[in-house]
């Protein structure tokens, strides 16, 4: 290979390839070619940048110019200004790194700044389908110094000892997890990767996988050398196929090289992996789930005890983690468990990745240490509410958790002050709402979901969840009595305290939490029949104020011809013939068409 | 993989290739790379540019290009940026002199005044 | 069932699946998986071989097929066209637009057509009130529609 004096670093995360940023590639490789510099630049497919709301995304170097919101045809003058004359071309750079004269590389944006990537350290960074680039970051270090060092226990004591805790919801230790598969009698042992994520808005998991799949490789072989396995499965949604293809090239290249396979590094340590695919069940994210689907049953939960670590996949033992806190554990080897225990709160250490979504500037994907606050990651990294809206609440832990208001937003994030919120940290999806959000509607989209993607084993959940949704169209709808709210937490408990798995035991939080912090809104829907927020449409209607000119583009606007007005004179909404579809509002140029 | 040196090896390679995507705080030297630096021998710099970099590891020095700096009778031309933010322009580069401006600037601090702009004017 | 997927060419493919799979331990999801893909769907008849070859209950394989949204029995059209049945859509006359098409590809709403390219569905409202009646083919939307419109849109497929 030659050296070359520029990359180009495309960004082949889904978000992206979306939008176009393999055409994007294919333009730069085509122009570089035509110029006669394939030779001395190199493009490079990378993952996932994080700042998915600017995407797709080229970043540059040595310079490290982030060009943001590319489009097919700016490639030509990225080529023949920046790669040619060496000026980079201003108006594409992405408008946070430009300030004045000075453009500030990647790594100095606001969105970068407060963070601390290290689990998507190599994200945007690697060409995730090869090796020998993830080798040049340290890549398969730490599986060799396991190996030709460590005894199973000292992992074991190192991963311990660092206080990582799993990242896919519940925070269970993660050495604790593995000294309990490594203790329990078998003559078989397995580890697996859940990588079936499935909460609405969280794609951290699939971003880890699209761009630097060889570290869950490397951290499932060191966690089958703690616990005595030599066989792991990662159980990845059918829905991210890039990430499936990517993790295929890199468990290929690893058996290639003898990462994967027998005698490993001449340690006489042999371990092999597969992927099983999903096929859309959310519930299969719940890890004796996973197994039963693995086995290759219907993916409903099994009670516990027994636990995975003493029967999981084949009743056999088996340690499950999550994409994410396997992403941690190569890098807690290498940099030892001080250096991770250093990082966090006193009982949450390390960083956690959020996807962040909603109303929100940088929608995006974002790593910050544990502690940081709800505040700093929604102004700071987020950039904040957009449209001058006011912060209402974010919603964090998916379907499994609950809303924070306001009042709450200095709190630092961590496992424990999310549950003492009444919600959780769940995988880390983070969804933000303003002014215009109306709580119970969020409460019935997150249960409107759960109700679909309960496995219907457990009555508690079945039964529960539905009778719950019912209630909250009634109040959605205006049909709601002050007995329903009462009744809601009623059922709540119920479903909390009764249903089998993890998906029934949290399914209740986002209603318990916007009652607890909303409980306001629920009874102007209930008492008032009002929506305070105007968004649930059965409650609100449109009224035409004063500052209507008579231009009559709403009444053309408005499907059902229930707007009434000559020209020039004011018009009036017929709130009867009104069916709410908000057509009228967008044509107004006046702003004179109101919720009420 | 039987041992950790081979893998070691395999980083050792690699990580010449991927260099250039971090952040470097030493020297940056540019290279004019229009049409007419081109024409008179811009591209064999730069290549020996990056090679002598790396046979010498030296990992926080950047090399970019640029467009015509001007004097095209001159070329090829390039800029060394050191830290302080001082300049030097060489100019009529060959490989050789490429190479020897590493040696010399980059490695040892001395600038070589023979081959600067200032010593061909006069 | 609409297009016919039961054709030697497939059950070659779902013979190599089965043959590549038998060897593993729970070879059934993947091996569904691959079904999914090939077929389009996973048919009875596909089941009842599988159920033979790796000697698992019938009824457990169709409990499976039926737990997993990503499966389903029947094939849908390469074109799903999806109407909007909406209250504005409605009452800008979509019900005729509806009629129309099915009339086009003689096809039931919520069937598939007999050459298998079509699927018609009513849907509900796909908030794009501003343009109704709205239709969407695959990802393609056409709004303002009117019955006139119709053939026009469906020969582009």
């Amino acid at each position: 290979m030659d050296l070359s004096r520029s990359h180009v670093m495309v960004c082949g995360g889904t978000g992206c390839v979306s939008s176009s940023s393999m055409k994007i590639m294919d333009r730069f490789n085509e122009l570089l070619a035509e110029n006669d510099m394939d030779r001395e630049i190199k493009v490079v497919k990378t993952g996932c940048f994080g700042l998915c709301e600017a995407g797709p995304i080229v970043v540059i170097y040595p310079e490290g110019a982030f060009y943001s919101q590319i489009k097919v045809e700016d490639v030509d003058r990225i080529v023949s200004e920046h790669l040619v004359k060496g000026r980079m071309v201003k108006d594409l750079l992405y408008k946070g790194s430009v300030e004045g004269e000075v453009i500030k590389s990647i790594n100095d944006v606001g969105f970068y700044k407060k963070q601390q990537r290290v689990t998507l350290r190599n994200c945007g960074v690697i060409n995730p389908e090869v090796i020998e680039e993830y080798v040049a970051y340290d890549g398969y270090e730490a599986l060799g110094k396991v190996l030709t060092e460590m005894s199973p226990e000292e992992v074991i004591q190192i991963i311990k000892d660092s206080g990582l805790r799993g990242r896919g919801g519940g925070g269970f230790p993660s050495g604790l997890k593995w000294e309990f598969t490594a203790k329990a009698e078998g003559d078989q042992k397995y580890v697996a990767c859940n990588a079936d994520e499935g909460d609405p808005g969280a794609f951290m998991d699939r971003s880890i996988l699209e761009g630097d799949p060889h570290v869950i490789i490397e951290a499932m072989a060191i966690a089958g050398y703690a616990v005595g396995a030599d066989m792991g499965y990662v159980y990845i949604r059918a829905e991210y196929p890039i990430a499936v293809n990517r993790l295929q090239i890199a468990i290929d290249q690893a058996r290639e090289k003898g990462l994967l396979g027998r005698d490993i590094f001449g340690t006489g340590f042999n371990f092999d992996m597969e992927i099983r695919l999903g096929a859309g069940a959310f519930v299969c994210g719940e890890e004796t789930a996973l197994i039963n689907s693995i086995e290759g049953k219907r993916g409903m939960p099994r009670p516990r005890p027994p636990f995975p670590a003493h029967k999981g996949i084949w009743n056999k033992p088996t340690s499950l983690n999550n994409v994410e806190t396997y992403a941690n554990v190569p890098q807690i080897i290498l940099k030892g468990a001080d250096w991770f225990a250093g990082i966090g709160t006193e009982k949450s250490k390390g960083t956690k990745v959020f996807a962040l979504g909603g109303k929100i500037q940088n929608t995006g994907l974002l790593e910050v240490p544990m502690g940081t606050t709800l505040k700093e990651v929604i102004y700071d990294v987020g950039g904040g509410i957009p449209n001058g809206k006011a912060f209402k609440a974010v919603q964090t832990g998916g379907p499994s958790g609950g809303c924070i208001p306001a009042a709450h937003i200095d709190t630092p994030i961590d496992y424990d002050n999310l549950i003492e919120l009444g919600s959780m940290m769940g995988s880390g999806g983070m969804i933000v709402m303003d002014e215009d959000n109306c709580m119970v509607d969020i409460a019935r989209f997150f249960l409107d979901f759960t109700v679909e993607e309960s496995c219907g084993k457990c009555t508690p959940c079945r039964e529960g969840t539905k009778r719950m949704l019912d209630i909250l169209d009634d109040i959605s709808e205006g049909k709601g009595t002050p007995e329903d709210l009462d009744m809601l937490e009623n059922l709540a408990d119920t479903i909390k305290s009764a249903s089998l798995c993890g998906l029934g035991q949290t399914a209740p939080n986002p209603v318990l939490s916007t009652l607890h912090y909303f409980r306001n809104e629920y009874e102007a829907h209930v008492n008032e029949k009002k929506c305070p927020a105007g968004s649930c449409q059965a409650l609100t209607n449109y009224f035409i104020t004063e500052d209507c000119k008579g231009c009559t583009l709403c009444k053309k606007a408005c499907p059902v011809d229930a707007i009434e007005g000559e020209r020039k004179e004011m018009h009036v909404v017929d709130t009867v013939k009104c069916i709410k579809c908000g057509a009228c509002v967008d044509k107004c140029p006046f702003k004179a068409i109101i919720k009420k | 993989m039987k041992s950790l040196e081979e893998l070691r090896r395999i980083r050792q390679d690699a990580k010449a290739q991927v260099n250039i995507r971090t952040e470097k705080d030493g020297a940056r030297i540019v290279v004019g790379m229009a049409t007419c630096g081109i024409a008179s021998g811009a591209r064999p710099v730069m290549k020996a540019l990056l090679d002598e970099n790396k046979r010498r590891s030296l990992d926080s020095v950047r090399i970019t290009q640029t467009g015509c700096i001007g004097a095209c009778k001159l070329e090829p031309i390039i800029e060394v940026y050191t830290r302080g933010g001082e300049k030097t322009t060489y100019v009529e580069m060959t490989e050789e002199k490429a190479r020897k401006v590493i040696n010399e600037h980059i490695v040892n601090g001395r600038i070589i005044s023979e081959y600067t702009i200032g010593a061909y004017e006069k | 069932m609409a297009k016919n997927v039961l054709t030697q060419e497939n059950f070659s493919i779902l013979e190599q699946s089965i043959d590549r799979h038998r060897g593993i331990k729970g070879p059934l999801m993947p091996i569904l998986n691959d079904v999914q893909k090939t077929f389009g769907c996973v048919p009875l008849e596909v089941q009842q071989k599988i159920s033979e070859e790796l000697n698992i209950p019938f009824s457990e394989i169709y409990g499976v097929v039926t737990f997993y949204s990503q499966f389903s029995l029947e094939p849908k059209g390469d074109f799903v066209i999806g109407v909007c049945m909406g209250t504005a859509c409605y009452v800008k006359n979509a019900q005729p637009i509806l009629d129309k098409i099915a009339d086009i590809i003689d096809t039931k709403v919520g069937e598939t057509s007999k050459d298998g390219k079509f699927t018609l569905v009513a849907t509900r409202c796909i908030g794009a009130c501003g343009l109704a009646p709205v239709i969407t083919v695959n990802e393609d939307v056409y709004g303002r529609l009117k019955v006139e419109d119709v053939p026009g849109i469906m020969e582009k497929y």
